[in-house]
């Protein structure tokens, strides 16, 4: 048996072993064994980090130290900081929230010497996205582990205290993550010398008031000061300037609240799963048309289709009732049927099918749907939920809801469509932060996959009022 | 933005201003930038080295286009009716960059108007949103009145609750912003920009020389607008140098007058100089008396000066007017620091003054200091001067405790540049001798003088005042000798002392407006108001600068100085200047720097000599306690042309319906 350490030196050893049997010439060293796995999903239950998403035992103290949750967290941090990172870094995790940047890499932008002000941790509990569920699930389900999860990311990036940000709706789930934050100070696991590790970390909650927007990091910082939901302009970045002018990292719950189990597990067996840059597990939360709606922890890179007839009982109806996928909540573009055949889901594959994972939020729609109309319900929404702060948004959303009104009824003319798509085009990129293209994506996914339908409702319309 | 604009590249922008915070959300200057994937806001960008901008692809045009687009769909199309148009960046940038047609076909929206009182007219559906207003009022104005409501295409520009906005600098949203929505009440429908006749001038409502530009059409000033100039006023000015134009119109002197049966009565220049003559001729040379008033020009008070020398009087005085600075020494009664010296300053002592209402402008450069990290304390009555000030006490006996030692004297002792600003809330005292010479220890004893730096700071707030103390038009030595005047001659004086006038005594007034002074007159000299001459005034600071006529004359009225230089000629005792560039000769060889327009000469400082003279020549009087009070009660009506503004009195009106 091999020492771990002394594999190269094994390697070496084989490959001497070869050359000496061997009559010709050395042959190039052999490419090592591919190790990469081409199937993915079915995850087994031991692999599971979110162990009581569907609260089959205690969701409290108890019941989270049962499950393993504060088992030796002082070690973890007294690890320092470097390490969490550089683990963080390996295991390959990605943002949870929607954007998908690296974790280990965005925890490290914050700086390593303090120059006077204390750097914060905010986490983004915002969880507006439509579709989206899995942060309400480990709130009011697994509060120990995003309590743990802030304590270990707060000291990899060096922050003094953090902030959870709940959005004002998450009335129950504040009630419970209030009570184990509660819990952990008790047990002395926060505050001064939290764990006992001499490490000194503060954890508050703070409401939302229920707007989308402050669920962007920079609008969210501006509302946990007090003032208006309104993002920033960047630069200057959270990592230099962020809450209340220090250095601030804002991340999602779900990428929080995995560290702990990272580390206790080793990044090796987390990026074990998922393909290439997708590695991990994640918390998918299918709604829609499907038979059995649920929020699941499943390997990423699992094909769409897989997921759905695993998890959530299939599409009602059949698979072959399937109209279009909404794969990464609301905000990402939709994807018809042939896509989602075999999709996988995780970044890269969907960002190829011109589609994001976004916070993995799948809305499934059969074929009894207007997609048209449920893009306008989108429409709708981001036309409300736009802050006003720059122009794109501010005129373009409403426009987009407009059009999409119209056409919905089929009221419009053909080159509309066109013109449809050159406003979505003029909103995406144009704006302070990301609001703008999360308004204009479903309507592009739309128009690309769906176009026909749009054309036979606008020449439906017409016959009708030609009759 | 800046490092485009350095190299002659211009960006269209809507939000951006050199002067407010960047607030980057009209989204007109995006540029691309090489290896980033979207195009950026080039007013947020930093520029680096190596940094490769590109302002005119492809893209850049498209993105352009894409926020004209936007921003024109819900913006009304009543550029006819509306009082930008002309003037509008919106409508100058949709010719460069918009689309000759539109596409939207949907509803625009509309927003209900805000009342913000009587000076800056509201349409807000014109709005765009550019916050520029906003930022201004918080910013420059320290007013927390307006703000964005609502979400979305909902939101809306306003005071939160309806009111007033309890700026002195109001008028100036309306110069920032970019379209319509906020334009000047007073100025609505009377006039359209091209067809004005644009004179860049000087302002004289206060005492700052704030730099404007008068735009007239035929015989009326149709607005006031300010012009830039960093060293003074950057590019803001007053509500009361903005609005009180109207107060031209109403209330003029237009010809001379002559007291007949108890009555004045019209008369022409001839009989009114003469009658002037007739009544000089009976009194001796000291039983004349000679008054200023706030906004007299140089040329006519050195005209006066040397009339009233050769008729062999001495007893000239300026209203209102600091009776115990004398003329000797310039760096007594100046703004040494200068006004964007005042930038520099890291502590300020205010004594007895209250910017907000003496000079508003120069209290918004104050403010800016304090944003900066200056520490700013005063001495005097509480006031709101829009950012927080330490207050040290209310009158003399403050200021002593901090001459006895206190950490305001250790503050301004270690600050590298400390500024202690004097105003005409210490100079109108009757025991203003006693608090000078305070002011005058502590400026020596906190060394508030030192090698590159003058922080000795006297704020004045009347126009003429500086300019007649550079002439030297204060009483003579032998004036307080002088027995009580028989006849008085005003020079535009109507604030004056009542004690100055004897009911007995004869009263020539020459001026522009029929206030006060008029009204007490036997004989009226109709004289011009700054808009209607070509005259010099000297600023707090000592800047030299000369108004330009803009409008002619009214009726029968005569240059301020020519009517002097006729008397005299009258008089028999003719004064040695014909031209504009004679008097100005004259006035610089009284004051050479009058002949050094738009610059402030720093005056000697004389380390302590003046002060020590001072000392002995005021001898030995003691201050009394009540505190010391800004000698502006009312900021919208202090001279002649704002107390007849009906602007202002509407202002003032509106100020006080606004609940403290």
């Amino acid at each position: 048996m091999l020492v771990r350490g002394s594999r190269a030196a094994a390697r070496e050893l084989q490959r001497s072993v070869l050359r000496t049997f061997s009559a010709q010439a050395s042959p190039p060293p052999p490419t090592p064994p591919p190790t990469e796995k081409t199937t993915y999903g079915g995850l087994k239950d031991e692999d599971r980090i979110f162990t009581n998403l569907y609260r089959q035992g205690d969701p409290f103290i108890k019941g989270a130290m049962a499950r393993g949750d504060w088992h030796r967290t002082k070690d973890l941090v007294q690890k320092g900081s470097d390490w969490i990172v550089g683990e963080m870094k390996k295991s390959g995790l990605r943002g949870r929230g929607g954007a998908g940047f690296p974790s280990g890499l965005k925890w490290s932008f914050m700086p390593k010497v303090s120059d006077g002000r204390p750097s914060y941790l905010v986490v983004n509990a915002d969880e507006s996205e439509p579709g989206t569920c899995k942060d309400r699930e480990i709130m009011r389900h697994d509060p120990h582990k995003l309590i743990e999860g802030c304590l270990i990311a707060g000291v990899g990036m060096r922050a003094r205290a953090g902030y959870i940000y709940i959005r004002g709706e998450y009335y129950n789930e504040r009630l419970a993550l209030e009570r184990a934050l509660s819990e952990a100070y008790a047990k002395g696991f926060l505050g001064k010398n939290a764990c006992g590790s001499g490490y000194d970390f503060d954890l508050n909650v703070a409401y939302g008031a229920g707007a989308y927007i402050c669920g962007e990091e920079t609008a969210l910082i501006e509302s946990l000061e007090g003032k208006q939901g309104k993002p920033r302009l960047k630069p200057p970045f959270p990592a230099n300037v962020g809450l209340y002018g220090c250095p601030t990292t804002v991340t999602n719950v779900e990428t929080v609240a995995v560290a702990p189990t990272i580390l206790r597990r080793g990044p090796e067996w987390f990026a074990s799963f998922g393909r290439k840059n997708n590695a991990g597990t994640k918390l998918f939360c299918i709604s829609g048309h499907v038979n059995t709606p649920c929020t699941v922890e499943e390997e990423l890179s699992i094909p769409l289709r897989e997921l759905i007839e695993r998890h959530a009982g299939g599409v009602r109806g059949g698979w072959d009732n399937l109209l279009a996928i909404i794969p990464g909540g609301s905000s990402v573009p939709c994807l018809p049927k042939r896509i989602c055949d075999d999709v996988l889901m995780d970044f890269d594959a969907l960002k190829e099918a011109q589609s994001g994972l976004g916070t993995a939020a799948v809305i499934v729609m059969d074929k009894s749907t207007d997609i048209i109309d449920a893009i306008a319900r989108l429409s709708y929404f981001y036309k409300h939920e736009s802050c006003g702060q720059c122009t794109p948004c501010r005129e373009g959303a409403p426009w987009l809801y407009d059009i999409m009104t119209r056409m919905k009824k089929g009221d419009a003319r053909l080159e509309e469509i066109d013109m449809l798509w050159e406003v979505t085009k003029q909103i995406e990129g144009h704006t302070i932060c990301a609001l703008g293209d999360a308004a204009a994506w479903p309507v592009q996914g739309l128009i690309r996959h769906f176009r026909p339908e749009m054309e036979e409702r606008i020449g439906r319309f017409c016959e009708q009022i030609a009759a | 933005m800046a490092a485009c604009s350095a190299a002659g590249i211009d960006i269209p922008r809507f939000c951006y201003h050199q002067r407010l915070s960047i607030a980057g959300n009209c989204r007109m200057c995006l540029v691309e930038v090489e290896k980033s994937p979207k195009p950026v806001a080039s007013c947020a960008m930093p520029a680096g080295p190596g940094m490769n901008i590109k302002t005119d692809t492809p893209l850049v045009k498209k993105a352009r286009e894409g926020v004209m687009e936007f921003l024109l769909i819900n913006h009304p199309l009543d550029c006819p009716i509306c009082d930008q148009g002309g003037e509008c960046d919106l409508q100058d940038q949709s010719m460069h960059f918009g689309s000759d047609r539109g596409r939207f076909t949907e509803m625009k929206r509309s927003v209900q108007d805000k009342n913000l009182g009587p000076l800056v007219k509201t349409v807000m559906t014109r709005c765009i949103h550019c916050t520029r207003c906003v930022r201004f009022a918080t910013e420059v104005a320290g007013v927390q009145d307006l703000g964005m409501t609502g979400r979305g295409n909902a939101s809306e520009i306003g005071t939160y609750v309806e009111k007033a906005m309890a700026s002195e600098l109001s008028g100036n949203v309306i110069d920032l912003c970019p379209v319509g929505a906020l334009t000047s009440k007073p100025y609505a429908f009377t006039a359209r920009n091209w067809e004005l006749k644009s004179t860049e001038t000087v302002d004289v409502s206060d005492a700052m020389g704030q730099n404007i530009r008068v735009d007239a059409r035929g015989l009326e000033v149709m607005r006031i607008v300010p012009v830039q100039n960093d060293a003074v006023n950057e590019e803001w000015i007053s509500d009361k140098a903005r609005f009180q134009y109207d107060g031209l119109k109403r209330q003029r002197l237009n010809v001379p007058l002559v007291k007949g049966s108890n009555v004045l009565e019209p008369a022409t220049w001839e009989e009114a100089l003469v009658a002037a003559k007739g009544a000089i001729s009976k009194v001796k040379g000291n039983e004349m008396s000679f008054i200023a008033g706030k906004l007299a020009d140089a040329e006519s008070l050195i005209a006066l000066k040397d009339l009233a020398n050769r008729l062999g009087s001495g007893n000239l005085k300026v209203e209102a007017g600091a009776p115990l600075l004398d003329a000797d020494v310039r760096s007594n009664y100046l703004a040494n620091s200068t006004i964007s010296g005042i930038d520099r300053a890291d502590v300020i002592l205010l004594i007895g003054t209250n910017p907000r209402v003496e000079a508003p402008v120069f209290n918004a450069r104050i403010r800016k200091t304090f944003l900066d990290g200056a520490h700013v304390a005063m001495v005097g009555e509480e006031v709101d001067l829009t950012f927080p000030v330490e207050n040290l006490g209310a009158g003399s006996d403050a200021l002593a405790k901090i001459l006895k030692g206190s950490p305001m004297l250790k503050r301004l002792k270690e600050a590298q540049r400390p500024a202690v600003i004097v105003g005409p809330g210490v100079l109108n005292r009757p025991d203003s001798a006693a608090v000078l010479q305070q002011v005058h220890e502590l400026v020596e004893k906190a060394d508030v003088v030192k090698d590159g730096w003058n922080g000795y700071n006297v704020l004045h707030d009347a126009a003429a005042r500086v300019a007649a103390l550079d002439i030297g038009f204060m009483p003579s030595a032998r004036a307080a000798s002088a027995p009580a005047p028989k006849l008085v001659y005003l020079l535009g004086s109507d604030d004056f002392d009542p004690a100055d006038v004897p009911a007995d005594a004869f009263v020539i007034y020459q001026g522009h407006h029929g206030d006060k002074g008029a009204a007490r007159a036997d004989i009226v000299l109709p004289g011009a108001a700054y808009t209607e001459k070509n005259a010099t005034f000297v600023n707090f600071e000592g800047r030299t600068q000369r108004t330009k006529a803009a409008v002619p004359r009214v009726g029968d009225a005569r240059n301020d100085w020519e009517i002097v230089r006729a008397l005299s000629e009258i008089l028999e005792k003719p004064l040695p200047y014909d031209t504009t560039d004679q008097i100005r000769s004259r006035l610089a060889d009284v004051a050479p720097h009058f002949a050094e327009v738009d610059t402030v000469q720093s005056p000697m400082w004389l380390n302590g000599e003046y002060f020590k003279a001072f000392k002995d020549r005021a001898g030995k009087v003691s201050a009394q306690a009540q505190p010391f009070s800004s000698s502006v009660a009312n900021f919208f009506q202090t001279d002649v042309i704002s107390r007849t503004s009906i602007n202002m009195a509407k202002a003032t009106h509106a100020r006080n319906a606004i609940p403290h």
